[in-house]
């Protein structure tokens, strides 16, 4: 296994998150600082706590994974349609790389930024809202899954698009509304009881209430449900991309 | 079984009008197209069940300047060895940007080099693993004169060490200069492969200037012999593909004299490589 190949590749994709550092990590946390100043602090006085958590505490998991999830996506799609877009990518195909190796490295960097970016989250929601968090690992286990898992969907999206509008059209007609739609900002239990069903439709919505669940010790469906989602979202994944390789579509002519 | 098979250590140039094909069949033996049918080998390994072995003894540069203009010239060059699965070796990386003159740009990023430096660098990157085997795609493609002539002085050097070049190019001169063999691709076959001097010498044909010393009013007695034809306004008799050894010229020049023709000067040139590869891609 060219295992260097794997490192190359993500090293030189973190170069590049490091080249943009300022705007990679500041203008998440800046945002998500008004998300606290807006959600938590003006609206969020007036909103009673759900289920024994403060609204502003309630909210912390929701934004974590508004951003881990568009930014695994954003970043590995543009990891891999970068270089397809300026032609680059001839290295890659040309090299002794198999597709497992590529998308270690590919992935592998996308969701190391988007971890970062979760984290650095994490650390300026502290600044805002106190909060325990009652299982550490599980949350640790949602924020590394759900990572590598939205950037196999964002390597899928890059090698699927063939302009920059397509690049983008899919996190934001797609997952961002998922994401809003998910219980990022609310229980879905505020909800009528028909959107509560229309809901539960919402492939998202299982991970924030799981990655809630890690906060807080409680979600509004079972933890185990939240993890078989997104096991099976990477499995999907993970097959689609296998596919490509193996076809060749739109990275080989 | 595509009828092509290029030697260790040789100059392969590559021949063959827009569209022919030589993109496609190099995209082919680098994995950069998807191969619906046959196979190809490289030193008896197959490029597509077989392709890590295949792709580490190659080196490719690409027609186009496909660069990531962020990142450094150094730092590019790096990236291009370790996708073959070899550590960074400084000293082998900067003793190639050195050879290519490049030594000096080496923590620039590639934004900010001219077309003939990124044309250089491409060159680098397709050095820094070692390969056995260089590709390359019209390699000095817009490029200045100077700079051609050091591209193909670095091609000679890699050949001293044993490196196998594939050339495609459009330049004819260029094949000409450096090519040990010739292959002409026309619509994605291959009408010949030869050695270049092979070559050379079996579709030699010569061409004879004859300058008249006056117009040539009535031309209808040399109307038999195809092989002449009367160029600049009447002034000179042009003679293609002329024998020596059947002293053709001799009976022309006879031909002159009984018809009280005077004549000033005879001038003969031997036919080019880019006059046979137009013979043979307009005869196909």
């Amino acid at each position: 296994m060219n295992i260097q190949a794997a490192i190359t590749i993500y090293k030189f994709e973190m170069a590049r998150f490091r080249r943009t550092i300022f705007q990679s990590l500041v203008a998440p946390i800046i945002t998500t600082s008004l998300y606290f100043v807006v959600f938590g602090a003006a609206i969020g006085s007036k909103i009673e706590s759900i289920n024994g958590v403060s609204y502003g505490s309630f909210i912390v998991p929701g934004l974590i994974m508004l951003y881990l999830m568009t930014e695994s996506i954003n970043n590995a799609a543009f990891g891999i349609y970068f270089p397809k877009f300026v032609g680059s990518i001839f290295e890659v195909l040309s090299a002794p790389v198999s597709s497992l190796e590529a998308t270690v490295g590919y992935v592998g960097a996308a969701a190391s930024k988007s971890t970062i970016i979760g984290l650095m989250i994490f650390l300026t929601s502290n600044l805002f809202v106190t909060h325990d968090i009652k299982y550490p690992l599980v949350m640790a286990v949602f924020i590394i899954l759900t990572a590598i898992t939205f950037s196999l969907f964002g390597f899928i999206i890059g090698i699927w698009a063939q302009n920059w509008e397509k690049l983008s059209i899919i996190p934001t007609l797609l997952v961002t509304p998922l994401v809003f739609l998910g219980g990022s900002f609310y229980s879905i239990d505020m909800l009528p009881e028909f959107w509560q069903k229309v809901s539960l439709l919402n492939p998202v919505f299982y991970l924030i209430s799981g990655f809630r669940w890690s906060f807080f010790g409680t979600s509004e469906i079972p933890i185990a449900l939240s993890i078989v989602a997104i096991l099976s979202f990477m499995a999907i994944c993970l097959l689609i991309i296998a596919i490509i390789f193996k076809t060749g579509y739109r990275l080989r002519t | 079984m595509f009828p092509l098979k290029s030697k260790k250590g040789e100059i392969f140039a590559l021949l063959g009008p827009n569209g022919a094909g030589k993109t496609t069949l190099i995209s082919a033996i680098c994995g950069l197209c998807r191969q619906s049918s046959g196979t190809i080998k490289v030193n008896d390994f197959d490029t597509l069940s077989q392709y890590k072995e295949t792709r580490n003894q190659i080196g490719l540069v690409p027609q186009e300047l496909p660069l990531d203009g962020f990142e450094s010239v150094y730092n590019s060059c790096q990236f291009s060895r370790g996708l073959f699965g070899l550590k960074d070796s400084r000293d082998h990386i900067e003793k190639i940007l050195k050879t290519l003159s490049l030594f000096d740009k080496r923590d620039e990023q590639i934004f900010g080099l001219s077309g003939g430096m990124k044309r250089r660098l491409l060159i680098a990157k397709a050095l820094a693993h070692e390969p056995k085997i260089l590709f390359l795609d019209e390699p000095t493609a817009g490029v200045d004169v100077s700079l051609r002539r050091d591209i193909w002085k670095l091609i000679e050097d890699q050949k001293k060490m044993g490196v196998t070049i594939i050339l495609t190019t459009h330049y004819i001169e260029e094949a000409e200069q450096l090519a040990d063999r010739v292959g002409i691709i026309n619509s994605g076959e291959i009408i010949l492969v030869k050695e270049k001097t092979t070559l050379m010498s079996e579709f030699s044909k010569k061409t004879t200037f004859i300058r008249l010393s006056k117009k040539l009013k009535d031309p209808s007695f040399m109307k038999k012999n195809k092989k002449i034809s009367l160029t600049e306004n009447g002034m000179t008799l042009k003679l293609v593909g002329i024998n020596n050894t059947s002293n053709e010229l001799q009976s022309i020049v006879n031909l002159l004299s009984q018809n009280g023709i005077a004549f000033t000067e005879i001038n003969t040139v031997d036919n080019s490589l880019e006059d046979i590869f137009l013979d043979l891609v307009e005869t196909q």
